[in-house]
């Protein structure tokens, strides 16, 4: 249980975070997306006592994290940025955050396995691959075996394999009970793996809700029907409560209504259905329609450039 | 989850100072800079000695080696040293914020000075041993290479030397402990040693341009002028004593560290 109030950092005249506000629950896995720069990073260095907030606070399982003597038993963090001196080999870093939090050697050696490393364990870490410095900063994120797990853009920069492998672990462990905070401006991976969403977009909250919430709020999710009947079919259709628009001819959207109940409208009405299709939002498309504005850095709509990242 | 991991016990300050310590003990004995600063050191220390013993008996008079201190002379390899130490001092800390080490540091332990203090700990214990053993082996070497009866032969039971030795040590561990309150205020290792050399040396060169009545009031104080008068064994005009010198020079260190204490509580990682 992560627990933001108010959350504000600011960097001279930059506003990296402004009065955010958002929980992320236990037991489910929250997305955290924005466009790059937004502040997720910000966010998360918050969230751990690494950068102080200008104003407001956050809490981890009700607590400060700072206030915890032993924080690997709390949150494993992986960051984005290398958090590793690349001249100790990948037993000694995890020995040496073991050691501080009182965690036993045999642990170390668990975890080391469990990423895959173990064969790489007493190679110096400067020479690992962006692959196996994921999974070092995995494994010293679950060192103290933490109900709470946040992780700063995982995937990033991964070879398929990489990425596969993060998905799985990451599932894995929340099909275990525990908490996931998982930051990507990905959305195919995030739409794999989320059950919550919280947008940001220029250091401010943009949406905190569930992933199939957030997908069939917009404007994006509908249901077509073509029908040679089609005007009294939208007839009845409204009268029962839904949307209708009507496009060329014998072509309906409709919203607020299921194919299930058209279809079912049409069999006892003796309506003829000569299309009946479900169109689901992506969270690409309810993203960009959300954080069209909030985005900064967003070419300019008519040039070449490509309009997500 | 497999294996074991114990639950958390809050609010036992020692077991946590003990268990961040441990981690300290880890890490500076699981890169290689740290035994690279300290062969140097010890290095310097010995080979200077050495070569001293053997050519000075011959390159000064009989009255020279009468006069000449000596003792001190037999530890001029710390002239070298003192920068392997200073060098390993200022790294203890600022390697981890090169490196981006520190964000993992800081997210295990978050009671940042906790982490500043098991490191000077770690530091001197390391540094003292160290420079113990460096400063000890060089007078003994430098003394065994002496021809027999040589005048600059002395003894650790003679007035002072075992003082100097044991001075010298301790003079080494400070300017570690130096660095290293250098390194927390600083971050970058360049800038670090490069205010921990510039300390140690620039005010000694500087002050030789000023009169002779200032050289004199505040010469005593200045860092190196303090703190070599530790491993000093004949007494020189306008120096302080050489406990005071030490302490005067242990203040210079705790001043950095002290500093480094409130601004690690104060600084974004």
């Amino acid at each position: 249980m992560i627990e933001a109030t108010g959350l504000s950092k600011r960097y001279g005249a930059t506003v990296a975070v402004d009065n955010l506000s958002f929980t992320v629950p236990p037991g489910q896995v929250t997305g955290f997306l924005g466009p790059n720069g937004a502040g997720k990073s910000t966010t998360m260095r918050l969230i751990l006592g690494l950068d102080a907030p200008t104003s407001g606070a956050v809490t981890v399982n009700g607590r400060p994290y700072t206030s915890y003597q032993r924080p690997l038993f709390e949150v494993g963090a992986l960051l984005e940025a290398k958090t590793f001196h690349g001249g100790r080999s990948a037993y000694n870093h995890l020995l040496c955050l073991a050691l501080s939090n009182g965690i036993s050697r045999a642990r170390v050696g668990t975890e080391l396995d469990l990423v895959g490393l173990g064969a790489a364990a007493r190679k110096r870490a400067g020479g690992f691959s962006l692959g196996m410095s994921q999974r070092l900063g995995i494994a010293a994120a679950l060192l103290g075996d933490p109900p709470v797990l946040m992780l700063d853009e995982p995937v990033n920069g991964l070879d398929p394999e990489g990425v596969i492998w993060i998905r799985t672990l990451l599932k894995a462990l929340a099909a275990e009970g525990r908490t996931v905070f998982l930051s990507s401006h990905l959305m195919s991976e995030m739409s794999l793996t989320a059950d919550r969403l919280i947008i940001i977009g220029r250091g401010r909250l943009i949406a905190q809700t569930t992933m199939a919430d957030f997908l069939n709020a917009g404007s994006g999710s509908f249901v077509r029907v073509r029908s040679p009947q089609a005007a009294p079919l939208a007839a009845m259709l409204t009268a029962r409560g839904a949307t209708v628009t009507r496009q060329d001819g014998d072509t309906l959207s409709t919203t607020g209504t299921t194919s299930e109940d058209i279809g079912e409208i049409a069999r006892l009405n003796g309506f003829t259905l000569a299309e009946l299709s479900v169109h689901q939002a992506t969270l690409e498309d309810r993203y960009l329609e959300l954080t069209r504005d909030a985005a900064d850095y967003r070419a300019a709509e008519g040039t070449l450039a490509p309009a997500s990242k | 989850m497999t294996g074991t991991a114990t639950q958390p016990a809050q609010g036992r300050p020692l077991a946590h100072f003990a268990n961040v310590t441990r981690s300290e003990l880890r890490k500076i004995r699981s890169v290689r800079s740290t035994y690279g600063a300290l062969l140097a050191a010890v290095t310097f220390n010995i080979v200077t000695a050495a070569l001293l013993g053997i050519f000075l008996p011959r390159a000064l008079s009989t009255h020279q080696r009468a006069v000449i201190d000596s003792t001190r002379v037999s530890l001029g390899g710390m002239h070298l040293s003192q920068i392997a130490i200073g060098l390993l001092g200022v790294l203890v800390i600022t390697s981890e914020y090169t490196t981006g080490m520190i964000r993992a540091t800081l997210a295990a332990v978050p009671q940042r000075r906790v982490v500043l203090a098991a490191k000077t700990l770690v530091l001197a214990v390391v540094a003292v041993a160290t420079a113990a053993a460096a400063s000890f082996a060089a007078y003994l070497i430098f003394q065994a290479f002496l021809p027999a009866g040589d005048a600059m032969a002395t003894s650790l039971a003679d007035p002072g030397v075992l003082r100097a030795v044991t001075g010298a040590s301790l003079y080494l561990a400070v300017l570690g402990l130096l660095g290293l309150g250098l390194g927390a205020i600083i971050r970058s290792s360049a800038g670090a040693v490069a205010a921990l050399f510039g300390a140690l040396f620039v005010p000694s060169i500087l002050i030789s341009l000023l009169p002779q009545s200032w050289q004199n009031t505040v010469g005593p104080y200045l860092p190196m002028n303090a703190g070599e008068t530790v491993y000093t064994v004949n007494h020189q005009a306008h120096t302080l004593q050489p406990w005071t010198g030490l302490g005067v020079f242990c203040l210079y260190a705790a001043a950095a560290l002290v500093t480094g204490f409130v601004l690690i509580n104060h600084r974004d990682a």
